[in-house]
């Protein structure tokens, strides 16, 4: 059990029993969300049965990179298109999606124009934050003309929904040589501001393209002042982080934080290590779809843990 | 041919000789290339007036950039970028858009 519960008696009392086999079972949801491809009839079928009056059920999409069109995928923009067009049938309409950045390649505005073209489609509201792949303009205007109307700084900001409280933060910007990820220190400064006086019984959902968590550092998958971001979050008792960048599952539980990496809709990169870069890995053509896809994030009131559910777009 | 044109020749091969020569002393190249997220070589030692180029041969795009010094644009896949050192010293740079992907050009 990776959970820290804190245990003031010696023996566990009935309630943390109970705590515990809420936390069994969601995790039981989850491995076979992230270890086991499933149609989407099976998840959204959950997601039904999920389906409660004040539950609130959204999506995270990631890594679209429009425009890409090398070995690896040389159609990205018809898996984003084929992965919007199952969010459409999805049973019980989410409540609203997240994209975690590098929704374009290269930042040019056909690729933008095409990306909304098609996640448009999904008629959901979408929160974006950037990824590096969206800063790439030689002015770097484009991605803050259209998804940067309301926020903070490089594109910084939060909102409610549900009793949920969402975080959408930016550490592609200013990157530092031989480091990672960066908030910097106005970020961290507005994080602060924005969660003091907040009830540490709120849950808190952190959505940024890159890992918070370090990853795997040699491969710059982490975020050199993440720890610092999670320092501030550290008396929340539910706190999810999503993040995208990897583009593949990668998850984690650390005390009351949950992490969790969306796949693309673009391209599959190799596991940490298992390549000599982190560049987009080349697969059998029949094998790319398992590994493209989106998340389903359900949030229960009464359960610290939101159940993440990874959906392939095929398999 | 007349005297006079066979001096022509001679002063217009003298003079291209000359080009030469002086491209050699001043317009030396080098290139580094961008493999797998690796600048190659990662150190690089040059004459003063060398221009090196950059060429990523990566499938992502990446960026060559010495603070205060010289920025690319973000390169795509066989983009090149080049820069005339003119001055010795250590340049340092990075990619911005994978900062852990660094190099050092030493200009003598």
């Amino acid at each position: 059990m990776s959970r820290n519960h804190n245990h003031d008696g010696d023996g566990v009392s009935r309630r943390k029993v109970l705590e515990c086999m809420t936390w069994a079972g969601t995790g039981v949801l989850w491995t076979l969300a992230g270890g086991v491809p499933q149609s989407l009839g099976i998840v959204g079928s959950a997601q039904a049965a999920e389906a409660s009056a004040s539950a609130l059920t959204f999506l995270q999409i990631s890594d679209s990179h429009v425009g890409f069109d090398k070995a690896a995928n040389p159609h990205a923009l018809a898996t984003l298109e084929e992965a919007i067009g199952k969010i459409k049938t999805l049973p019980v309409k989410p409540s609203f999606m997240i994209h975690t950045g590098d929704i374009t390649h290269l930042s040019k505005a056909s690729e933008f124009d095409d990306a909304e073209r098609i996640i448009s489609q999904s008629r959901l509201d979408v929160h974006y934050v950037p990824g590096e792949h969206d800063f790439i303009d030689e002015e770097v205007r484009l991605y803050r003309e259209r998804y940067g109307r309301g926020t903070k700084g490089a594109g910084w900001y939060s909102f409610d929904a549900n009793g949920v409280h969402f975080i959408g933060l930016v550490n592609v910007v200013d990157l530092k040589a031989g480091g990672l990820g960066n908030l910097g220190a106005e970020q961290l400064a507005w994080l602060a501001d924005d969660l003091t006086g907040r009830s540490n019984s709120q849950p808190i959902v952190v959505f940024a393209h890159i890992p918070l968590w370090s990853v795997y550092p040699t491969w710059g998958w982490g975020t050199d002042d993440g720890a610092r971001a999670l320092d501030l979050l550290k008396g929340f008792g539910s706190v999810t982080v999503l993040n995208g960048h990897i583009h593949q599952v990668m998850q984690k539980v650390e005390g009351n934080v949950t992490f969790h990496t969306a796949r693309s809709t673009a391209f599959p990169q190799p596991a940490p290590g298992a390549a000599p870069s982190p560049g987009p890995m080349k697969v059998a053509d029949d094998r790319l779809r398992s590994l493209l896809g989106t998340a389903s994030i359900i949030f229960k009131p009464g359960e610290e843990r939101l159940a993440i559910i990874d959906t392939p777009l095929q398999g | 041919m007349s005297l006079n044109l066979r001096t022509s020749a001679i002063r217009l091969a003298a003079a291209a000789a000359l080009a030469m020569q002086m491209s050699a002393a001043h317009c030396e190249e080098a290139s580094v290339t961008i493999d797998n997220f690796t600048f190659e070589p990662a150190q690089l030692t040059v004459k003063a007036g060398t221009t090196v180029t950059w060429t990523n041969r990566d499938d992502i795009p990446h960026t060559v950039v010495s603070a205060g010094q010289f920025r690319s644009k973000a390169l795509d896949t066989d983009d090149k970028y080049s820069f005339t050192f003119t001055r010795a010293g250590d340049y340092k740079y990075f990619c911005s858009l994978h900062p852990h992907m660094v190099g050092m050009i030493k200009v003598e």
